[in-house]
């Protein structure tokens, strides 16, 4: 079981390419998860314990909004990384992230991931090396729809 | 790239009458406009290519052929109402006799890359210039992928969804995402570029095809760079103050470039990945 997941780990893109050590040391915290339509991944204000390494579907990051709702501010799909708050800040979910259709994941135990890191630093630089491209990644995301690029004047033709 | 045609016959600079077909709102301001001649036609146009549309007594604006190359009928120009004459000519009802002049301009080269595979990267209205080079290689039969990532403001300014679904019934791979959206939304939310996570590329086969606002191309390309493509195999639809169209008047000039002749379809890379985002003179 843990040999697949480790397999798993080792392919997908947040991780892939680092020597296979590093796959087994993430394995080991990880279990595989699967949810339904609709379902809560992760719930905004609660701790921010696991982050998934999606395998299959899209998710949607919402925010409520009083009198609006649910409001979708990000969709993440297959290969993407999803939860950034358990390495950062308060280590509490910012958002909620919901099922848009069947999802499969990785699961991993963030807090069993940082005690590895804190243990072994070259194994933690790795991991820090890997994460911040993509955070870097989703700044400079939000940075150009802020630039409302599609906004009147700004298209061809 | 295929050599720039219209401007050199020196007819170019006088407009044909062309009437109002039909008209067909695609979303709140945006327009596809249908023109037939009158009387002479104009020549054959290449998906990429634009004409210069006169709504008399207003003005005269360049604006991209949307339809597909080759298809009998009216001419179709997709606009956008964002200034006096863009307005007029979206609002021009059944019947309206136009002036057009054209086309001009360099275009995407479908039949350069026939056998290749083709990403398609599109932002709003930019989805226009491309659309008929999309018909073209939806139609291809047992050669290259077709990915076709289109972005938009919301879902209520996604233009050609009805040809997304035709692009998708012959084996293409369209997805959508727009910037933000309301509550009851199921698609994707977020920059279009970001959509390029979920592609498997084979950058060795892969020509890219860019249209929309220069900053969405920019960046686009630097992506796709970065995922392996040469950049000689990105080509990006690259507009100015197109006037004359026939590379005379010099508006529209972007460095050594002069866009309505040398583009406005153009390949990325060299001096073009640095003039990108520069400001017209």
């Amino acid at each position: 079981m843990i040999e697949g997941i480790a397999e798993i780990v080792a392919d997908h893109p947040l991780f892939r390419g680092l020597p296979a050590d590093v796959a087994e040391l993430v394995a080991g915290c990880a279990r595989n998860e699967a949810f339904a339509v609709d379902e809560l991944l992760i719930a905004e204000g609660a701790p921010a314990e696991t982050f998934h390494l999606l395998r299959r579907g899209r998710v949607a990051l919402e925010i409520r909004k009083p009198g609006a709702g649910q409001l979708v501010i990000e969709t993440l799909g297959p290969d993407e990384l999803l939860g950034l708050s358990w390495l950062f800040g308060s280590k509490r979910w910012h958002t909620d992230a919901r099922a848009l259709e069947p999802v499969g994941t990785v699961a991993v135990d963030a807090e069993c991931l940082l005690r590895k890191a804190d243990a072994d630093p070259v194994f933690g630089y790795a991991l820090m090396k890997r994460v911040a491209p993509v955070m870097v990644s989703r700044l400079q995301a939000t940075r150009l729809r802020l630039l409302d690029l599609y906004g009147n004047g700004a298209d061809n033709s | 790239m295929p050599a720039a045609r219209g401007g050199a016959d020196g007819t170019s600079l006088y407009p044909l009458a062309y009437r109002v077909s039909w008209r067909r709102r695609e979303t709140a301001d945006v327009v596809t406009v249908a023109l037939e001649p009158v009387g002479s036609a104009a020549a054959a146009y290449r998906a990429g290519q634009f004409h210069m549309l006169t709504a008399f007594g207003v003005g005269e604006v360049a604006i991209s052929v949307s339809g597909t190359p080759g298809t009998p009928g009216p001419v179709e120009h997709t606009i956008r109402d964002v200034g006096a004459v863009s307005h007029a000519l979206s609002h021009a009802p059944e019947g309206t006799v136009l002036g057009l002049r054209g086309p001009f301009g360099t275009d995407w080269g479908v039949e350069d890359i026939a056998d290749r595979d083709v990403l398609v990267i599109a932002g709003g209205i930019g989805l226009a210039p491309l659309r008929g080079a999309i018909h073209q290689l939806s139609r291809r039969r047992g050669t290259g992928a077709l990915t076709v990532l289109v972005g938009a403001r919301g879902p209520e300014q996604l233009v050609f969804q009805t040809d997304m679904e035709q692009w998708r019934e012959r084996g293409a791979n369209v997805l959508c995402t727009v910037d933000a959206a309301a509550p009851g939304w199921r698609g994707d939310v977020g920059i279009v570029t970001t959509l390029l996570a979920r592609l498997t590329l084979d950058p060795q086969r892969t020509v890219a095809l860019l249209c929309g606002p220069e900053v969405m191309m920019r960046f686009a390309a630097a992506d796709l760079v970065d995922l392996g493509l040469d950049p000689g195999q990105i080509r990006v639809s690259l507009e100015r103050n197109m006037q004359c169209g026939a590379g005379i008047c010099g508006h529209c000039q972007l460095g050594p470039l002069l866009l309505c002749r040398d583009g406005p379809v153009v390949t990325y890379g060299g001096a073009v990945a640095d003039l990108l985002g520069q400001q017209e003179r």
